[in-house]
């Protein structure tokens, strides 16, 4: 039996800057965790992955993650990817110093 | 220290001119990124977690300070006022934009700086002893040596898509301080009789297999090196398995072929070789020597450094600690630190490297040396110098006098930077350092290296650490592995793991049982940490992680 799909989003690091970004509901890119899109079907997923690999002027190293959606807000699963949200433990550079969007 | 020619001037500027105009392919479209990725690695340029990363040689550690200035204002212009200095001689800028970077790269050729083969399958930035050219130890100065092999393994055309990555290590003394056991090629100064050669080592890596490397040669004649290393290189370029990139280093073809196989094989081709050398490499070797002539030293009176040593306690303890001897007497190498107690490990602020040119401009004969260690070096400064030069630091947040004690920990960027990493590193260091500067027994301690990687690519050396520390993903939870009793020197050793890991949350509670065991084991004060391991084993060490009731009734008894 297949596993079931369990929630994901699509990131990837902006062409420019080369930080972490998100796939929206428009299939545009924000560096705001909580404005991207979660998906919860397979079929749907991929194919909003291939648009969003498509826009390579744009994102680097695209890819699919799982995601958590608590009292609707957005919680990675790994901590990974809670580090890329964030920024570096070491100072408060990265996404812990302003929110960019692209 | 060596000067660019014509020829390094042009190549570099071409070669930045041509990045230049990748970038600009890249971002109109003209290149897909499977076709930049390649282009941006030759130039040093990764994609990490949260930013572009760009990786600076350092070649074989040595800047002036004029460089040290660069990278000071490079920092400030296109980062985030800073820098970190990593385990191989190379300095690494977390946040450039894809767009500045090809103005990082001309500023950085303005004082004779690049970022070529700081990535890639090539041979990379070849590291050095950082006390070369000045340690009371040395046979002769590695670096022109090291300058020769830069200039021949540059954009060397057999030598650009090799198997995997390719790294070389030169110490000129008989106290390893480069890790040359652990490299792709360590060369080791040797004399015999009344010549100079190099012992060559080969095979050695850390990494997810680590391996000490292997005498293929004992006595290499200077006038020999160039052909024998062209030799070693082509061998395991034909050899070296391209199926499988996780079997491609030299370590496992030396593993996998036996070292006589390979010693065969590079005599033949070195035989092949070595006419085609007519003796252009070794003119230019006396050329670039010249360049590496001894500074100018004076010669003054010490008595103001003996002075401050009896009568102020924190300059005594900064120079037991971060002082070391000289080749010329009156002069001393001093180390800075740049491991501050809960800082990031090999992290300078551009204020900070400003503050270290300064110093190396005015007394230093504008000489620093970067360590593997991630540290600083004056090499050349004289005794009467120190007082002042300490002073100096320690308003700069540079006079930590920790040098080879706990809290100079190697650790790589690890989760919190590395796009490879399976852990952090940085934290786990920040931890143990302060902890072990609360409880004031650092100095008690004595010498002990503790080396933390956050993945098992091992940038932090962990395998080569009295105490390493390894940081893996275990089931989404981050993990820290430790082994004991790895040795970075000329009796170089890798660590044995200890047991199973301990969480983010265990891991500094772990290193504090391991380390209170040691104090309660050790013969005296003088028996270091390692000198005991090697004496009691690891059994109580385990126990002390593992079973701490056990540890705690031995030491009641």
């Amino acid at each position: 039996m297949a596993r079931p799909f369990s929630p994901k989003i699509i990131t990837a690091n902006a062409l420019i800057q080369g930080d972490v970004i998100y796939l929206t509901e428009s299939d545009t890119w924000t560096g705001d965790l909580q404005h991207a899109r979660v998906f919860t079907g397979e079929d749907t997923a991929n194919a909003h992955l291939a648009k969003a690999v498509a826009q390579a002027d744009q994102a680097v190293g695209v890819y699919l993650t799982d995601i958590d959606v608590q009292n609707g807000v957005l919680v990675p699963t790994h901590f990974r990817e809670d580090f890329r949200k964030t920024g570096p433990s070491n100072y408060a550079h990265g996404k812990q110093e302003q929110v960019t969007h692209v | 220290m060596y000067k660019y020619n014509d020829f390094d001037t042009n190549f570099v500027a071409e070669r930045n001119a041509q990045f230049r105009a990748q970038v600009t392919r890249r971002i109109n479209g003209n290149l897909t990124e499977d076709e930049f990725k390649p282009l941006r690695l030759m130039n040093g340029v990764y994609l990490q977690l949260h930013a572009y990363m760009l990786r600076v040689a350092i070649p074989y550690g040595t800047l002036n300070s004029h460089q040290m200035d660069q990278l000071a204002m490079i920092a400030d212009r296109w980062d985030k006022g800073y820098g970190h200095f990593t385990t191989r001689q190379n300095i690494q800028f977390n946040w450039p934009s894809l767009t500045d970077i090809p103005d990082i790269l001309d500023a950085l050729a303005d004082v004779e700086m690049h970022a070529i083969q700081t990535s890639g399958n090539t041979i990379r930035n070849v590291t050095a002893d950082h006390f070369a050219g000045a340690a009371a130890d040395e046979i002769d100065d590695p670096r022109p040596y090291a300058e020769l092999i830069r200039q021949w393994s540059t954009d060397h055309p057999e030598f650009q898509f090799l198997p995997r990555k390719f790294k070389i290590a030169v110490t000129g003394s008989e106290h390893d301080r480069a890790v040359t056991r652990a490299h792709d090629i360590g060369l080791r100064m040797v004399r015999r009789d009344d010549q100079i050669g190099f012992e060559v080592i080969v095979g050695g890596g850390l990494g997810r297999t680590p391996m000490i490397g292997k005498v293929l040669r004992d006595f290499l004649p200077i006038n020999d090196l160039l052909p024998y290393l062209e030799a070693v290189v082509s061998v395991w370029n034909i050899l070296g398995r391209r199926d499988n990139k996780y079997k491609a280093r030299i370590k496992i073809t030396v593993h996998e072929n036996g070292i006589e196989a390979i010693r065969d094989q590079v005599e033949t081709r070195f035989a092949e070789l070595r006419p085609t050398y007519d003796g252009i490499d070794q003119a230019l070797l006396q050329d670039i020597k010249l360049a590496f002539a001894k500074p100018a030293f004076k010669s003054a009176p010490t008595d103001g450094f003996d002075v401050a040593y009896l009568n102020d306690p924190i300059f005594r303890s900064w120079v037991d600690t971060n002082v070391a001897a000289h080749a010329t007497q009156g002069y001393a190498i001093a180390s800075i630190s740049i491991k501050a107690h809960g800082q990031t490990p090999g992290d300078a602020t551009a204020d900070q490297m400003r503050v270290i040119a300064s110093l190396a401009r005015r007394f230093g004969h504008d000489e620093i040396r970067i360590s593997h260690e991630q540290n600083v070096i004056l090499p050349h400064v004289h005794k009467s110098d120190l007082p002042q030069i300490h002073a100096e630091l320690k308003t700069a947040g540079l006079g930590t006098a920790n040098i080879g004690l706990i809290s100079d920990i190697i650790a790589c960027p690890g989760m919190d930077y590395c796009a490879l990493a399976t852990a952090r590193s940085i934290p786990i260091a920040q931890q143990i350092a302060t902890r072990f500067d609360e409880l004031k027994l650092e100095h008690d301690i004595g010498h002990l290296q503790i080396k933390i990687s956050g993945c098992i690519n091992a940038c932090g050396h962990h395998h080569v650490g009295h105490i390493g520390i390894l940081g893996l993903d275990r089931a989404g939870v981050e993990n820290y592995q430790i082994t004991l009793g790895g040795d970075a020197t000329e009796t170089a050793a890798l660590g044995t793991r200890v047991g199973p890991g301990f969480s983010a949350d265990d891991i500094l509670p772990a290193i504090e049982r391991l380390v209170f065991a040691y104090l309660d084991l050790r013969q005296s004060g003088d028996e270091t940490f390692l000198q005991t391991y090697r004496r009691i084993g690891i059994e109580p060490f385990q126990t002390a992680l593992y079973d701490p009731q056990d540890t705690h009734a031995h030491a009641a008894e």
